[in-house]
Order: C-alpha cells, then structure tokens, then sequence
C-alpha cells in the first residue's frame, strides 16, 4: 500500500491513516477539518482535473491520520467536476492518490433525512465509515430532537454528535478516527435505487429522530431579502455597499501600504548604491509593491464575500440574480463569482469552483477578467483626471464619476456578452441542472470567517511573491539594459528619459509601434502597455518613468503637454479615449492567464481568451477614437 | 402535473422524477426529490424563475426547466396557504 510510505518532509509517520471526510455543502465539513487538523491544510490540485483537495494531518495516540476534505456534494453520481472527484477519490481512481482507508460523513442534523440519502450510497461502498451530525442544537431548538445512540444502531456505524463552533464532540471524533479498524459496518448494504434507499432512510429514522420544525426565522428574513420589491433593493443596496467599502474603506491602508513600500525602497537606495540597489528598490519592491498594496482590499473583499457566504445571503444573492444571467449562458453562482472579479479576477476565478455545469463555469471564468478589477482603477483613474475636463452634469453627478461608471457597466456589460456568445458556440457539452440550496441564516463564527478571510488574502500574496515579482524583475532588466550613454550636457532627466529610449525596453516599444500607431499609441505608450501585462496598475508607473523627461510637472499634467517631434500632442482626445477602451478590454494581467491556465487545466481557454479579448481591445479602441475624432 | 405548475403555497406528493438528458433527475433525486416526498412550492424569484421549494426542511431554488421533470400529485392546500400568507 503506497500511502501507507512516508511522504516527504517527514512529517507523516509510517503508517499513517488516510480518511476521507465527505458531505454536502453547508454541513459544516470546513469547520470540523478545520477544527481536526488546525491551521496546517495544504491545498493542491487533483491530477488533471481542476479541483482543489485540501489535505491535513492531526496525530492522536501516537498515530498520524491525513485528512482529505474532498468536495461537497450531493451524491456520487457524476455530473460536475466536484462530484467526479469525490467519487474518482473514494474509488481509488485518482493517479497517485490512494483509496481512503476510512470516510467520514458529515451531516446537517436539520436536513437529515436527505442526507442520509447520501450516506446510503456511500456505505455501499462498502469502506469503513462513521457519522458526524452537526447542527443539532439548532433542530433542538425548532422543537425536533436526535438520538445518537439509536442512529448508530439503525444505520450500523459509529455515529458523534458534534457542535463544530464550540467545539463539542471533537475529542470524541479524534479518538474515533485513530481506531477505523475497531469500527462497527452494516450487515447489510443499503438499497441501489433512490426509492428503496428513501425507504431505508425512513426505517432508520424511526424512533431516532424527530423532524425540526419550519424554519420560521429563515423564512421571515426571506420574506423581506426575497420579495420581489423589497429585496430587489436590498440586492441593490448590499451591491452598492459592497463597492463603496471596496473603495472607500480601503484606501487609507492602500496609501499607507503605499507609503511603506516607498520608505522600503529609499531605504534600499540608502543602503545600496548602483545597479543592484536600483535592481532591488525599482524592480523587486517597487514591482511586488505595486500589487501588495492591494492587500487591504483584497482582504476586504474576502472578509464581505465570506461573511454574506456563511450568512446565507450569498445563496439568496444568486437566487434573484439567476434568470438574468441564464440569459448569457450562466448561472445564479456566476453572478457571485463576476462579483467578486471587481476586485481581481484571480478570487473571481477561483471561486467558480462551486458552479457544478462545466461549460457554465468555463464562462463564468472567461467573463471574470472583463469585470473592472481594482488594478484597472489606477490607469483609469489617470487617465480620466488628467482628461475629462470636471463639471457638474445634473446634481452631485460629475463627468469624471460618471466617466468612470461608464467604463464600469461597459466591462460589466461586455463580459455578459462575451459569455453569451461563447455559449452559443465555443463551449459545448450538457449543462448540468441549476438548483442552488438556500441554506438556513446562520450566524457565522469570528474565527472560521477569519480563517477564510486569511487564506484568500494569502494566496493572493503568494501570488505576488512569485508571478508578480519575477516579471517585475524582468521589467527592470529590460527598461535598464543595454546602458546607452546620453549626450554630454543634458540634464538628469533628459539623460534618464535618453537611456531607457535607447533601452531593450525602448528599442520592443519602437518594435510595437507600426501595430499600436492606428490606435495613437507611441513608443512610451507601448512599453507602459508592455509593463501592464504583469499587473495592469504597473502601466501607471511605467509611464512615469517613460515620460519622465520633458519636466517635474505631476503625470496627468506632464501626460497632457506631452508632444511628439512633429509638435501634435502625444495623448490627444482621441488617443486618451482608445487607451481607456482597451484597457476595459485587453487580459493585461499574466496572473489571471496563468491562473485561467490552472482552473481549466488546458492552455486552450487562457489563449482563447487573451486572444479573443486582444482583438476586442484593439478593435474597441479603434471604435473610441472615431467615435471621439467625429464628435470632437 | 408537473412541479413547475404547482402553484406558489401548494404541494404536491412527487410520483416520477424523469432521468432528464444532462443527469438532471438524478442530481433531484439526490437532493431528496423522490417518489412519495412532499414538496411544498415556497417562492417564485422576482422575474418568475426560478422557484425555491420545501423538501424535507431544506429549501431547494430549481429552474422551470429542471422542475419540469418532476411529475406530482396536487395535495389540498388550505392549511399550506394560510400559512404562506405570513
């Protein structure tokens, strides 16, 4: 048996039990593999497939058991790629993942009936198996009632109640999960077919448990979050609050953020004189800084997102929003998924992995990087500043605000069509049924939406400490090399702006230019469009530095006097209008490609859609300055 | 009838679930939408679709579409309606 070698790092000890914890959503399987194994999950993907398994190791009675939290699922019968890999893991199917040596069901006490459905099909598995019931406090509360000891004798296995919050029950599991072998199996299988296995389901409930009553609570809250008048403007109000703390109450950690990656770097420059100074301040920190500055929000946008999760509003959320998007070939989750892409695409993506139609969650992911992610918002911010000339239209509406809220619903808008129009020809396959459960309102614990908050916000920063930080170092080298020597007599800046135009850096932006010249984009230009693929805010800093020359004036103010040889401005209207079309549109973000590339588990969809998304880029910028050239 | 055609505060006693041709059946069934369950028709979401129905305490939303395949038998609904009322 190869899982029962040590693994390397030693940290597994030879013979060490592998268990598979199995569920539904919502039963409360994070909360208990969190609570078993600490914070020491490692996450990794399946071989081939594009689910994540979590993995964990907790030691009792001198025994090391790897926990795997597979996905939550309904059932085994295949119909997404969450289901495929919970039952490809049980069977042993997966290359190089053994067969579990023992599975534990979690189930939610308040719908037990359908749970235990479940659990039917997986004891015909015939594995060692026990139960953990969570969630009975609450059915105790709505008047039903659970009796442990009768369960473990009618379904034939250990059965442990647990209160995963509090963190009841839990050295009861631990010493259970260190003896499989002393566990107690059914004599008899349950029935195959879904009908017999209700019957089965019903006869061991007998004198076990009595049902909870309506969940009156949940249904009042619905009847306001849900109601057609109501609870459209909730919707819109949660929507609007979402943004306005994204943007807002982020912003004074960004700038400090900001402020401490500065004073990181002149310390740098301080310290180090030269080329390897300016090689770790300029590129490195300055690079990595530019992203992790987006830290408080990111964070932020988790810590919403989880806390609307696990209230259960993220479930209503995509309720209302289902018929909507059904009309582009997307589900109700897409919505929450598109969401979340307002703040980076990368969570965006990552979190389509709860949508269960393949094809759907390929358009949903496909969509995400055309949603306004907060790294548009520097370019965008610029541009529109030092451009659209600030007045009142109506009201506290103002040109530049709505500028900005126009480029809004154009990527928003854009990003709905292009996933209908690739479900009306590049995807194909079946789409899998759209039924969401709209779980009871819960009250979520500080530390389980701490925790979550925690691991979106790390995997985001790991994210920054390799992608990020390698192409920013790539930058450097090619803004820096070779070194030309500027004409004697010239100022410093002169002299700055001479090397980086005769830099490798300059030398590709000349290279770009006879296919960005329909669009007015010059070599300064395309080397900023250049730097943006590692992050798309770097094309702000870029072109700092590209632009530095002429005088000390602030960006927009040196941007707008900005004249090429022949005296005509560089950013005229119609050059400023392409810029900000194509940045609604170009994937300039490596990242997202990569992260594209590692969902779907195939380069087709990321090239598709860099591809796809250039085009539209460079078309939609060509529409811009016509539009603007006839109107100006 | 069909589900889809229960009206919201009525239920129904589900006599056939059909397989559906992407395993929609199934994933129903999976969920507790068998032969011989109550399922109360709950709220229809603000354009009409989908649903969020009761079966066995938990509240399931399922497009038209996919309710379409669940055949039920109509139970007397005044008890159901007066309490749909809130």
């Amino acid at each position: 048996m190869t899982h029962c070698e040590p693994e390397s790092g030693g940290v597994i000890a030879p013979g060490a039990l592998h268990v598979a914890l199995v569920g539904s959503p919502n039963a409360g399987k994070t909360t208990i593999f969190n609570a078993l194994t600490g914070l020491r999950a490692k996450t990794a993907n399946y071989p081939g497939v594009t689910v994540t398994r979590r993995e964990g190791v907790m030691h009792v009675d001198g025994r090391s058991v790897v926990l795997v939290d597979l996905p939550g699922t309904y059932g085994l019968d295949a119909i997404s790629p969450d289901e495929q890999i919970v039952s490809d893991a049980l069977a042993g199917e997966i290359e190089g993942v053994a067969a579990p040596d023992a599975i534990v069901m979690v189930v939610d006490a308040t719908t037990l009936h359908r749970s235990l459905l479940f659990v039917g099909e997986l004891l015909r598995l015939g594995r060692p198996a026990c139960l953990i019931v969570t969630m009975i406090d609450e059915v105790v509360a709505r008047g039903g009632s659970v009796d442990i000891d009768a369960l473990s004798r009618a379904v034939g296995i250990p059965v442990v109640s647990v209160v995963g919050h509090r963190g009841i029950g839990m050295d009861e599991v631990r010493q259970l999960l260190a003896h499989p072998d002393e566990w107690v199996v059914p004599v008899v299988a349950p029935p195959a077919d879904a009908a017999g296995r209700s019957a089965w389901v019903t006869s061991v409930l007998v004198g076990a448990y009595v049902a909870p009553g309506r969940d009156r609570r949940s249904r009042r809250i619905d009847a306001v979050l849900l109601h057609p008048v109501w609870g459209v403007l909730v919707f819109a109000a949660v929507m609007l609050t979402f943004f306005q703390a994204i943007f807002t109450v982020a912003a004074p950690a960004i700038d400090w953020l900001d402020s401490l990656f500065a004073w990181m770097g002149d310390q740098v420059h301080a310290h180090l004189a030269g080329r390897p100074g300016d090689f770790i301040a300029d590129g490195a920190i300055a690079g990595v800084g530019g992203v992790v500055v987006f830290l408080p929000q990111i964070a932020l946008l988790f810590l919403i997102l989880t806390f609307l999760d696990s209230v259960g509003y993220l479930a209503r959320a995509a309720f209302l929003a289902d018929r909507v998007m059904g009309r582009f070939g997307l589900e109700g989750r897409s919505f929450v998924s598109m969401l979340s892409s307002f703040a980076c695409a990368i969570p965006g993506i990552m979190s389509t992995r709860t949508i269960p139609s393949e094809r759907r969650r390929i358009a949903t992911m496909m969509a995400a990087p055309l949603m306004t992610c907060s790294a548009r918002l520097p370019v965008f911010t610029l541009l529109i500043s030092g451009f659209v000339h600030d007045r009142s239209l109506f009201g506290p509406f103002r040109t530049q605000g709505l500028a900005l809220f126009g480029l809004y619903v154009l990527g928003a808008l854009s990003g709905l069509l292009y996933a209908g129009v690739l479900h009306l020809t590049a995807l194909t396959g079946t789409a899998a049924p759209v039924i969401l459960e709209l779980p009871p309102y819960r009250w979520p614990t500080l530390k389980a939406v701490a925790y979550q908050t925690w691991e979106g916000a790390w995997s985001f920063l790991r994210k920054a400490g390799t992608i990020i930080l390698g192409s920013s170092l790539v930058l450097w080298v090619l803004l820096n090399v070779p070194v030309a020597t500027p004409p004697a007599g010239s100022t410093e800046q002169a002299a700055t702006a001479y090397k980086l135009e005769h830099s490798a850096a300059g030398y590709i932006g000349r290279g770009m230019e006879p296919l960005f010249a329909p669009l007015g984009f010059e070599w300064r230009t395309n080397v900023a469009l250049l730097g943006s693929l590692s992050a798309r805010e770097v094309f702000v800093s870029t072109l700092a530095m590209t632009t530095a020359a002429e005088n000390e004036d602030s960006l927009p103010d040196r941007l707008r006097e900005l004249r090429r040889d022949d005296g005509s401005l560089v950013y005229d209207a119609e050059t400023v209008a392409a810029l900000l079309v194509f940045f609604v549109y170009a994937l300039q973000c490596m990242s997202t490609v990569a992260v594209l590339r590692r969902e779907t588990n195939s380069w087709r969809w990321p090239m598709i859609a860099f591809s796809s998304m250039f085009v539209l880029a460079y078309v939609g910028a060509l529409v811009a300055r016509t539009v603007v050239h006839v109107l100006h | 009838m069909r589900l889809s055609e229960v009206p919201v505060g009525g239920s129904g006693v589900v006599r056939n679930v059909a397989a559906g041709n992407h395993g929609q059946g199934r994933r129903l069934e999976d969920l507790g939408v068998i032969s011989g369950t109550t399922v109360r028709v709950e709220r229809r979401a603000p354009m009409g679709d989908p649903t969020i129905y009761e079966v066995r305490n938990a509240l399931l939303a399922i497009r038209r579409h996919d309710a379409e395949l669940v055949d039920v038998e109509l139970c007397q609904t005044a008890a159901g309606a007066a309490d749909d009322a809130l």
